[in-house]
């Protein structure tokens, strides 16, 4: 039998955007095991909620993640929203998931650079970056903020987009959709971006079952799994939303889960642009939550499923919030996924799952 | 299956201009909803404090009885919640950034008094 070897891998390295630590347990080549340890970003955001009142939260929220920062201030307000029982008005509600998916186009285009980077292709990893930039454009363009946002606030939105300017937006995704088609070729038929992905990081649809892995990656592992599915605020004014899906299970899967998730996320914008109702952007919430009071909420982030709870003691400071983010189920996965492997494979393993420690730690 | 499909796309990065601006050669470009800086107008301020107990970054501090108004831009994160809630709308949000400073100074602002006996302090 070979020797075994341990090899520390992260929390510093140049394949991880954010610092996760794993202990890799080697044979040969061989990944026999691999040992996982987070805890080097942790930031104690939850425990802010004791210091901020819960209106003002909200801008700790939207700071968990630079990536999904939307994505958190509005789960966050949805919640409190279903703790305190205050409807939104439907314009507020359908302009939340235009940013939202907005914020979708702009993740998965990075990831998707990052992997290009990660397989050694440069250009597409430049040209990836290169159409995000004009996410973040409308982003400046609409809010003021090209990461963070601040649009969203409990009861509604801050900022309003004027029709037109919601059909100008419509009008640069298109632009961006014809350009996005030649990277989404390469992604998904380049011969070298399939040979270096296929097979690699392989789980099957029961072990992301059993693993309760949620997001692109249980979607790649054909669980038709998506939040969005319920139809909750705006996405009830889509006419019909399907998840993608892929078979294989492997990087190549995610892969493209991801790269079409870009093409529905502007579908969607789209949609919403020609049904979006007029009116108030958003209610004033008076009052703090009562005691004793408890609401859940979900939401799907670019990476997932992610939970949110907060518990009210009837003062303006909440008793309890808790956030679980879909990496914290991913890591599982990725270990599963780590075992057996190539060492060669390893950086790559890591990068198909997405990671986002940030917001896993807070 | 196949390769170079990149290879017009990369051809027509060779004539078209660069996407990124080459700052701070060139000036930035703001939009008008750029957030950048907090401006108040102290002379409609009324010192009530709101703006000060609804910062999220504990970047503003209102002395009343010295009539001042105090930002540390450095805390500030540009939320602009301080600017949605004043209730005389003496506060803005300015699009361009603030020059780079040498040391860490809070800005303060002084309402002249009303009566002129007053001395204003800062
Ligand atoms: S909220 Fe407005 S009026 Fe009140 S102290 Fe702040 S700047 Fe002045
Ligand atoms: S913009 Fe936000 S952080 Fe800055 S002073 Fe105003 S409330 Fe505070």
């Amino acid at each position: 039998m070979a020797k075994r070897t341990i090899i520390p891998f992260g929390p510093q390295h140049p394949v991880l955007p954010e610092p996760v630590h794993l202990d890799l347990v080697i044979e040969d080549e061989r990944v026999i095991e691999a040992i996982p340890q987070v805890g080097f970003i942790h930031r104690g955001l939850e425990k802010l909620v004791e210091k901020r009142d819960y209106q003002t939260f909200v801008n700790v929220t939207e700071r968990i993640c630079g990536i999904c920062s939307f994505g958190h201030s509005l789960g966050y307000s949805q919640t409190i929203e279903i703790l305190m029982d205050v409807e939104i008005p439907p314009r507020a509600e359908v302009l939340r998931v235009i940013w939202h998916e907005l914020s979708r186009v702009h993740s998965h285009l990075l990831w998707l650079g990052l992997l290009a980077d990660a397989f050694g292709f440069e250009n597409l990893f430049m040209q990836c970056w290169r159409l995000r930039e004009r996410v973040l454009d409308i982003f400046e363009r609409t809010t003021g903020g090209r990461v963070i946002l601040s649009a969203c606030n409990v009861g509604g939105v801050n900022q309003d987009i004027a029709n037109e300017d919601l059909r100008g937006i419509v009008h640069v995704l298109d632009g961006m959709r014809d350009e996005y088609g030649e990277l989404l070729k390469t992604f998904l038929y380049d011969r070298s971006v399939k040979s270096r992905l296929s097979g690699v990081g392989y789980l099957s649809t029961q072990q992301a079952r059993e693993l309760c892995i949620v997001g692109p990656f249980a979607r790649a592992s054909a669980l038709s799994e998506d939040i969005r599915c319920f139809g909750y605020g705006g996405y009830g004014y889509l006419s019909n939303f399907e998840p993608v899906t892929a078979e294989e299970g492997d990087g190549y899967a995610r892969c493209k889960v991801r790269a079409l998730e870009v093409v529905q996320s502007i579908d969607i914008i789209k949609e919403l642009v020609d049904v979006i109702p007029d009116g108030e952007l958003s209610v004033k919430v008076k009052g703090s939550p009562k005691a004793g009071s408890r609401a859940v909420s979900r939401l799907e982030q670019p990476r997932g499923e992610c939970f949110y709870y907060a518990k009210g003691n009837g003062t303006r400071y909440l008793e309890r919030f808790r956030i679980r983010t879909p990496t914290a189920q991913s890591i599982a996965g990725m270990v599963h996924t780590l075992q057996g492997c190539d060492l060669a494979d390893v950086p790559l393993n890591i990068l198909t799952i997405d990671p986002c420690i940030s917001c896993t730690e807070r | 299956m196949g390769s170079f499909h990149l290879t017009k796309m990369a051809l027509r990065n060779l004539v078209s201009k660069p996407a990124t601006r080459l700052y701070p050669l060139e000036p930035p470009v703001y939009t008008s909803m750029t957030k950048g800086h907090v401006v108040n107008d102290i002379d409609t301020c009324i010192l009530c404090s709101i703006c000060e107990r609804k910062c999220p970054a504990t970047a503003l501090t209102v002395d009343k009885p010295n009539r001042t108004w105090t930002i540390n831009p450095f805390s500030c994160v540009q939320c602009s919640t301080c600017v949605r809630i004043c209730p005389t709308k003496s506060l803005r949000m300015e699009p361009d950034y603030t020059a780079s400073a040498v040391s860490m100074q809070s800005l303060t602002m002084t309402k002249p008094s009303e009566e002129p006996s007053e001395e204003p302090q800062s």
